[in-house]
């Protein structure tokens, strides 16, 4: 166990670094000066000149990138181009939408999903399957900007029950906050939860036909029971793993979704700052997702350690 | 089915109940914008977002512009010019103090202006300055500017956002705390959402009515529409959803007005460049494109211009006449050019809608006289990298939104490389015009010089549609520059 956690934490700090390098050089050859973007057309040359030399633009390359990771090392982010604020302050504020977001999306989807898909699959190609799993296919087609749009339009526009658009803020009390991110998470969470509905039907429809269900039922349980406790615990470890993808992807994937709802959140952070050449801060972003997708993968596979204990015996071994 | 018609009766009745809450006395405004301000200093970016929230509410400068683009006193309250035109004496307003406390005055003045030519200064605007030799302060309330040499345009310049006052002990952080002399002091930003201010109590001026205003920052057209239509918004002074106007019309909760801006759109030419070197083409090119179509097609409302000029501005002609659309006479005088059926031109697009879609606009109407328009749409970092620092293009279609530039055609270097020994000798003769009557015949010149050099393909001044609750009064209907003065802004009863 302790050497499964070592292992993973030095193949996290390697993947930040190369992570940091690749999005370091990505940026560096991209054409584009922040300065210029900041200043305009009018700009003169020394105007520019002072101001890339207040960003410390006019250093070298490798000097920027020891001096970055030398920064991040004793977790200072730096200081934005565009905003003149420390980039950690930025993300915290973000942070702050996005992942409470996200925790909603995720558990409304698994609350919708993992009923949807175990009924499915226990009532096979009847009505109730068919129907389902008909709407699922729909939900999977469904993008999630234009569901937001159509969920804006009915409770915000014609049953004016929730904002527009915008964040409340945590400083107006949770239920404000709460408020205005349910819309927009149930837009996250309605074909995520598709996808996963589908995933728990062919996951429990596998461990249905196993031999120890088949078992189960010849020693006298009845269907249901056979199902809740053989068939779909046996069945969780391809859902943890959707879930776990589902997670990383609302983290940093959410900007369109964060642009429809106008919401401060980090995917719409790091799109403006590719926009705007904020380079720190995309460079800062870029290493901070990497990070919680490993760390979320990890927290995956703890919880295949919890749902299968065949995993940690073999790997004890 | 008589279950859906009571679901959809409720549905009403409940939209009704909510939708009709009485009308209260209100007196705060929330406001919505595209773009959200990078940082709140307009002595220290382009953005025009940054004056959007800023200018004239929470800073001020010596002069100011009006809504009609006029100047008007500020924190100078009258001022006299040399008749060399070289010596400016502004009489400062008394009594003024920044939002900290700090005491307005000469030393401010020189400050500011000081601070503005500085070797590290970042005014975005820096050119503006460059004219001043230095500012003296006989006594606390008189600031004596003088200039180098004669600049026509000073004091509307001196109106600028880029000219606004700033004290020394709050330059450092007006990015993040803009601390000015105006009627709004600024409270809170939340990043990515909006801005708030509330009423200066101790506003020299007459007090705003508005005891508190909001800025908030919705790019997403449909979004901005919804934010409106669910009243989650007061105003959208620059409305993004062209498609979504008609219905905001047949809405008597709203009014929409359709105004003007600085915003000079041109379908830029490389002038550098084969073929638009020669003049044969650019003038083809003027004739190939139908303006009014073109602005239809947007449902822009703009207005078209003749030369790098807009209606409303000093010494405006109207030169729209003179390349009437006609394809036929386009193609002639590329044929005349040696331009072959079938050239292939790039035009490079930044992201605004009047630039992407306008693109594939003119490159149609290109087709017509044989010119093979390919579109590369690029970002606003490439567009100034490749196109404005590096003049590498062919064509690309851009609105110059700073107000009465015909300057950028006088310079050395420009990315259009237009030069014009002719037009730069005009440009000095206006700039050293002392006589009000002598500056607006050289700006009529000007103006002709440009509209038969058609250096650029000039297309149309960039309208501005607002939208806002109809109850509300004193918003500008123009942007002669960019700005949202709130500080006649109050509710109908």
């Amino acid at each position: 166990m302790s050497g499964f956690i070592a292992r993973r934490l030095v193949a996290l700090v390697l993947t930040l670094l190369a992570a940091s390098l690749v999005v370091f050089l990505v940026l560096d050859v991209l054409p584009g000066d922040p300065a210029s973007l900041m200043l305009g057309t009018s700009a003169r040359e020394d105007t520019l000149a002072a101001l890339r030399h207040q960003m410390g633009l006019d250093q070298p390359a490798w000097v920027r990138y020891l001096a970055w990771i030398w920064g991040l090392v004793r977790g200072d982010f730096g200081i934005s181009y565009t905003y003149s604020v420390p980039v950690s302050e930025l993300i915290g504020q973000r942070v702050m939408v996005s992942l409470p977001l996200a925790v909603m999306a995720i558990l409304l989807s698994t609350a919708i999903a993992i009923p949807v898909g175990v009924l499915a699959a226990a009532r096979r190609g009847r009505a109730a399957d068919t129907t389902l799993m008909g709407i699922a296919q729909v939900g999977v087609a469904l993008p999630n900007f234009w569901l937001g749009l159509l969920l804006i339009l009915l409770f915000a526009v014609t049953l004016p029950l929730f904002p527009a658009s915008g964040f409340a803020g945590w400083d107006k009390g949770a239920w404000a906050a709460i408020r205005s991110l349910l819309l927009p998470a149930l837009a996250l969470a309605l074909p995520q939860a598709a996808i996963l509905a589908r995933v728990t039907r062919s996951a429990v429809l596998e461990t249905l036909g196993q031999d120890y269900v088949r078992t189960a039922l010849a020693k006298g349980l009845t269907g249901a029971a056979a199902l809740w406790r053989h068939a779909v615990p046996n069945a969780l470890i391809p859902v943890v793993t959707i879930i776990g993808l589902q997670f990383s992807f609302l983290m940093a994937g959410t900007v369109i979704i964060e642009n429809v709802f106008t919401l401060p959140g980090l995917g719409r952070l790091i799109f403006q700052a590719i926009a705007q050449r904020d380079l720190i801060v995309v460079q800062d972003l870029v290493v901070l997702l990497a990070g919680s997708v490993i760390v979320v993968n990890f927290l995956v596979d703890l919880a295949y350690l919890g749902l299968d204990p065949r995993i940690s015996r073999e790997g004890a071994q | 089915m008589s279950r859906y018609l009571a679901t959809a009766l409720a549905t009403a009745a409940l939209a009704a109940t909510l939708g009709a809450a009485p009308a209260q006395a209100k007196d705060t405004l929330t406001l919505g914008m595209v773009l959200e301000p990078p940082h709140l200093d307009p002595t220290a970016g382009a953005a025009s977002a940054i004056r959007e929230v800023t200018y004239a509410n929470i800073f001020e400068g010596l002069t100011r512009i009006d809504a009609r683009g006029e100047v008007q006193p500020a924190l100078a309250a009258s001022w006299t010019v040399s008749p060399d035109g070289l010596t400016y004496t502004f009489k400062l307003r008394t009594g003024v103090k920044f939002h900290d406390g700090t005491p307005f005055d000469c030393g401010i003045v020189k400050f500011s202006y000081e601070r503005a030519v500085a070797p590290d200064s970042v005014n975005a605007q820096k050119g503006l300055f460059e004219p001043i030799a230095g500012t003296a302060c006989p006594d606390p309330a008189t600031a004596v500017v003088t200039l180098k040499r004669p600049a026509a345009g000073f004091l509307f310049g001196m109106g600028w956002g880029d000219a606004v006052m700033v004290a020394p002990n709050s330059v450092a952080t007006n990015k993040t705390n803009p601390i000015g002399t105006g009627p709004f002091r600024f409270t809170r930003w939340v990043k990515g959402d909006r801005v708030e201010m509330v009423r200066n109590a101790d506003y020299w001026g007459e007090k705003p009515k508005l005891a508190a205003a909001t800025f908030r920052f919705i790019a997403d057209p449909s979004a901005a529409t919804a934010a409106v239509m669910a009243g989650d918004l007061d105003a959208y002074p620059n409305f993004p959803a062209p498609e979504a106007l008609d219905a905001i019309r047949k809405d008597p909760r709203f009014t929409v007005r359709v105004g003007t801006t600085a915003g000079k759109t041109i379908l830029a030419l490389n002038n550098d460049r084969k073929p638009f070197s020669d003049l044969r083409v650019r003038r083809a090119l003027a004739y190939a494109v139908d303006r009014a179509a073109l602005i239809d097609a947007l449902s822009s409302y703009g207005k078209p211009i003749g030369s790098h000029y807009i209606p409303g501005d000093p010494g405006y002609v109207d030169l729209t006449g003179a390349y009437p659309y006609d394809p036929a006479k386009a193609k002639a005088l590329l044929a005349e050019a040696g331009v072959k059926p079938g050239t292939e031109m790039v035009i490079k697009l930044p992201p605004p809608a009047y630039a992407r879609r306008g693109g594939e606009v003119i490159a149609a109407m290109l087709e017509q006289v044989g010119i093979t328009a390919k579109l590369v749409p690029v970002e606003w970092a490439q567009w100034l990298d490749q196109v404005f620092k590096q003049s590498d293009f062919d064509m690309t279609i851009i609105s110059h939104t700073e107000a009465r530039d015909l300057d950028i055609y006088a310079r050395d270097k420009y990315y259009f490389n237009y030069q014009s020994p002719a037009y730069k000798a005009l440009y000095k003769q206006y700039q050293e015009a002392v006589d009000p009557k002598a500056q607006l015949a050289l700006l009529e010149q000007l103006q002709r010089k440009l509209s038969e050099d058609e250096p650029n393909v000039f297309l149309y001044a960039l309208a501005k549609v607002g939208v806002w609750n109809a109850r509300l009064r004193g918003l500008w209907d123009n942007n002669p520059i960019p700005a949202n003065d709130l500080t006649g802004v109050s509710w109908a009863d």
